[in-house]
């Protein structure tokens, strides 16, 4: 179901000063995420926009509209399906493929879903390379996408805020953080010998409050589990457990309504709720404003392990 | 809802306070440990934008004292870079306060991720360089400051550090102050950059005059780190206002920052935030073209981000290195057409007539022109570990394009220890340098003094793909006699370099099947992008009566370093074009595309040299 405050007719203007200086940031930002969006669509191949479904990717994509209107976007969308999704998540991607005009292709590692990987039975760490990493590069290389967007930020983690906009993969996908190529001022190096990569983050720049601010201003819309309202959970301690598929509640358990939202979204198993009454997107950016933990707290994958996130993505998790 | 979640607070007043903020981008220099991430860490902290579990996350670990925060680590994130207790390279963090948004890169000390720092101090507005009070200014202070200044980073805010390890003593601070001041005028004189310099003294550790003021240092009543980077000039003046000199005398009356703050060791002119030089006009307005947008027969416009000025429909532009003019017709975007648009925003341009532009060119404003040059001077920050190498072919990346150059001569190296101009063979790895360049074709460009988008560029190793070099232009010269004479014999044969040089790509053969009017297009789009090409019918009577004539003819063409384009026209659905033995099939239906695979083709077996892609 898509959710926005308003219908979104292309050219409305938006709620954001225009062409009156002085430029607001987020118009900055704006200026800067189309800069690398056609830089990258003019200087590769094959390049493809990785859609997560989530708030960022909700962004990127209305940067890309952006980037080359009057033209259609000139790449495919890729969405990497693990299975764990909600699937609100999948309606809701199918719908915004289909309004957009964009091509998406979805890539799930089917043998890995049918031996059943799930990160209850590996850990979180195992399950991710498989479902996700694993995905990620097959669909790469069966597709020979030589560049990929993702809508990471760099304020999501602490090794996220290392990287470059541009972030080379070697022919295993594999990022090197102590040999980053220099990269300076918006003049990207494009040149990658066959086999090798650039993964491509035009939101580096973004955080979490500029997104939920740009949503509201531009009314994109997005998944409606970012939304409170009363859903069926299971408590345990202070950990929302939404009721997906492949949850296995403890014997006795049952779930209660409860009224509360999600602050990032992931894999269903992996990815706690949160208790909340924000239920439009100021709403969500007065809760932003009065946080004291970041976004990622609520994701499993990123705490299992001192550095994980950086390990993850030297074996070329985006 | 948004009510029960917050009773005083007025969601509309924060965004609409929130639209009202501009972004000031910086970066950290200085020596390895002094401090620098320390103080970032300190900063983020004090001001209350890092969250509790990141706060959990480094408590207990680290290089400080027991129960002290080790706040290097909220920046220090990478694995080895924990291990070793160094920075290695670059972080961005981002926090914001009531007045402006802040973009930090924090950057590493160590010598050896000199092209880190680099990186992080390309895209800033302000540099905070640190000096450890126990240390003073070492030769990699002096080489980041160098940097800095040679980057045009506009502001510099010295922030002597560990104030806490010499007893917060004034005269320690004086003595850093006067140092590091001699050697940043010394800079200046050498670079040409005016510097515009703030002291502070803080402990990044005990968090003294960072966001909060020290009570430890009574003697100092200047503004602390946090209201000097509040007050600086926005990064949008930066984008569109050209570097204004800045007002060397230091007796002039110039309003103080904070008016009850008189810096008592002030020497330094103080800032004005919402000062306008009312010397400076508006700055020239510069379009590199990212790409040509065609959806249909109707619509052709040519998408970029503007560099400096602005536009405005009806007026004149002159595309370069063409020299061809239009008007503006229309400022395309998403949100709807535009009746002004500055610098940086990214739009997409109309012209009321058809003229040959493509991604690479250069849009400028008809009455202040770019210079369009073979031949450049350059300053170099040399970043590759195969040091220059005098004579061999790199491509030099610029704006949206990139084209052949050979390092024609070094001019010097920049001695640091001196600050002096020594006669070098080569370039090292963090070496920085000053040189001479021959483009193998003309590029649009401006001096990096006047416009800091058209007048840098990077120089890219062609055989490893490594960022090399960062360059800044420093003059540029228009004859293009300059380039011929540094291969080949005047009076000689015409080599298959000089053509390649001449034509930017290598002879070839392609063999093209399919419809002709796609057949067609394709040659056009090749002549387009100035290919110079022969095209050869394959069903030519000469060639049915005597079939190894084809070969022999394409031959000749290719090795006179021609493009030769074998043709057969037929009806098919597809299109079929192979080259150098690699093959393609198209579907012929989408013109577009077919005639993009065909140009791919040509990149991917080497006939096309530049990393360019022609754009359709
Ligand atoms: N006493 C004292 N120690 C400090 C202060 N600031 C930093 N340090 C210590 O100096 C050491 C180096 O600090 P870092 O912040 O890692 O230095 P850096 O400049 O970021 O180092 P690189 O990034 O590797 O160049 C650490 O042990 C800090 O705790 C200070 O104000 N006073
Ligand atoms: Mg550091």
């Amino acid at each position: 179901m898509l959710v926005a405050e308003t219908e979104t007719p292309r050219q409305s203007p938006s709620a954001l000063p225009r062409s009156s200086q002085p430029l607001s940031h987020l118009r900055l930002l704006e200026a800067e995420s189309i800069h690398i969006l056609r830089e990258v669509a003019s200087e590769f191949e094959r390049p493809v926009m990785l859609y997560s479904i989530g708030k960022d990717s909700s962004v990127m994509l209305r940067l890309a509209q952006k980037a080359f209107y009057p033209a259609p976007i000139p790449f495919p969308l890729l969405h990497i399906d693990t299975g764990f999704k909600f699937a609100e998540m999948l309606a809701f991607r199918d719908e915004m493929a289909r309004q957009v005009g964009a091509k998406l292709l979805v890539w799930r590692n089917e043998p890995a879903i049918a031996a059943g990987t799930n990160p209850m039975v590996l850990d979180t760490k195992r399950c991710c390379a498989l479902l996700k990493t694993q995905a990620l590069l097959d669909a790469l290389r069966h597709y020979n996408f030589d560049a990929a967007f993702g809508g990471a930020r760099r304020d999501e983690e602490k090794s996220r805020a290392k990287e470059r906009i541009y972030s080379f993969r070697d022919a295993a996908g594999q990022w090197d953080p102590k040999n980053q190529r220099p990269e300076l001022w918006n003049l990207y190096n494009a040149r990658i010998h066959s086999g090798e990569s650039i993964r491509v983050f035009p939101l580096s720049n973004w955080t979490e409050m500029d997104v939920w601010q740009y949503i509201h201003e531009e009314k994109i819309p997005v998944v409606d589990l970012y939304f409170a309202k009363e859903r069926p959970m299971y408590v345990r301690g202070d950990a929302l457990m939404p009721i997906e598929q492949s949850f296995v509640a403890l014997p006795g358990e049952r779930p209660q309504m409860v009224k509360c939202r999600l602050r990032s979204l992931g894999c269903s198993p992996c990815t706690g709720a949160m208790r909340s009454d924000a239920d439009t997107i100021p709403a969500i950016i007065a809760e932003l404003i009065s946080f004291r933990s970041s976004e990622r707290a609520n994701r499993v994958i990123d705490h299992d392990q001192e550095g994980s996130m950086e390990i993850k993505k030297r074996e070329g998790y985006f | 809802m948004a009510a029960a979640t917050a009773s005083s607070f007025s969601i509309d007043e924060f965004l609409e306070r929130e639209r009202q903020k501009d972004l000031l981008r910086f970066s950290t220099a200085g020596s390895v440990d002094d401090g620098k991430s320390t103080l970032i860490g300190r900063l983020l902290y004090d001001t209350q934008s890092v969250y509790e579990d990141q706060v959990r996350s480094i408590e207990g670990k680290g290089t400080t004292a027991p129960g002290q925060i080790d706040f290097a680590l909220l920046t220090d994130g990478l694995r080895a870079e924990r291990e070793q207790g160094i920075t290695i390279d670059v972080a961005y963090r981002y926090f914001s306060t009531a007045r402006r948004k802040f973009i930090i890169a924090d950057t590493p000390g160590h010598e050896q991720y000199t092209r880190n720092m680099a990186t992080g101090a390309s895209t800033a507005d302000a540099a905070v360089v640190l000096i450890d009070a126990s240390k003073g200014v070492l030769i990699q202070s002096r080489r980041h400051a160098y940097i800095a200044s040679l980057l045009r980073v506009r502001h510099i805010l010295a922030a002597v550090n560990k104030m806490d390890l010499v007893g917060y003593d004034e005269g320690a601070f004086r003595a850093i102050k006067a140092d590091f001041s001699a050697v940043l005028d010394q800079i200046a004189a050498d670079t040409g950059t005016p510097a515009e310099v703030h002291f502070v003294p803080v402990s990044a550790l005990a968090g003294d005059n960072v966001v909060h003021r020290s009570a430890a240092m009574p003697w100092y009543a200047g503004p602390t780190l946090l209201e000097l980077l509040e007050s600086l000039p926005s990064a949008q003046q930066t984008h569109t206002a050209p570097l204004r000199l800045a007002d060397k005398d230091p007796s002039a009356g110039t309003p103080a920052l904070h008016p009850t703050d008189k810096d008592p060791s002030a020497g330094t002119p103080a800032l004005h935030p919402t000062d306008k030089d009312p010397s400076v006009g508006t700055p020239a307005f510069r379009f590199p073209v990212q790409r040509v947008l065609r959806p249909n027969h109707a619509f052709r416009g040519f998408a970029g981000q503007i560099a400096s000025g602005s536009i405005r429909p009806g007026d004149s532009i002159t595309v370069l290195p063409s020299g061809r003019h239009a008007k503006v017709k229309r400022i395309v975007t998403w949100d709807g057409d535009l009746d002004e648009a500055s610098a940086p925003l990214s739009v997409t341009l109309v012209l009321d007539r058809e003229i040959d532009i493509s991604r690479g060119d250069l849009m400028v404003a008809s009455d202040a022109q770019a210079t369009v040059a073979r031949s450049i001077k350059a300053a170099l920050v040399w970043m590759d570990q195969r040091p220059l190498d005098l004579g061999r072919r790199y491509l030099l990346k610029h704006t949206s394009q990139t084209a052949p150059a050979f390092l024609a001569a070094i001019d010097y190296r920049t001695g640091l220890a001196a600050l002096d101009h020594v006669p070098a063979q080569t370039l090292r790895m963090n070496d920085i340098g000053a040189v001479s360049l021959n483009l193998l074709r003309p590029i649009a460009l401006d001096v990096y003094a006047e416009n800091r988008s058209t007048g840098a560029f990077i120089l890219i190793d062609p055989e490893s793909n490594a960022t090399a070099a960062a360059g800044m232009i420093t003059a540029a010269f228009s004859d293009p006699g300059a380039a011929a004479d540094d291969a080949a014999d005047a009076w000689g044969r015409v080599t298959a370099g000089e053509r390649e040089a001449r034509w930017g790509h290598r002879g070839g053969v392609i063999e093209i099947s399919g419809p002709l009017k796609l057949i067609d297009s394709i040659e056009r789009s090749l002549f387009a992008v100035g290919a110079v090409t022969s095209r050869i019918e394959a069903d030519d009577d000469a060639f049915l009566l005597h079939p190894s004539l084809l070969e022999i003819v394409s031959g000749i063409a290719a090795r006179s370093g021609l493009l030769a384009l074998v043709v057969r026209a037929d009806e098919d659905v597809t299109l079929a074009a192979r080259a150098e033995g690699v093959e393609i099939t198209v579907g012929a239906a989408d013109s577009i595309q077919a005639v993009a695979a065909v140009h791919q083709l040509l990149h991917r077996t080497g006939i096309f040299i530049s990393s360019e892609k022609a754009d359709l």
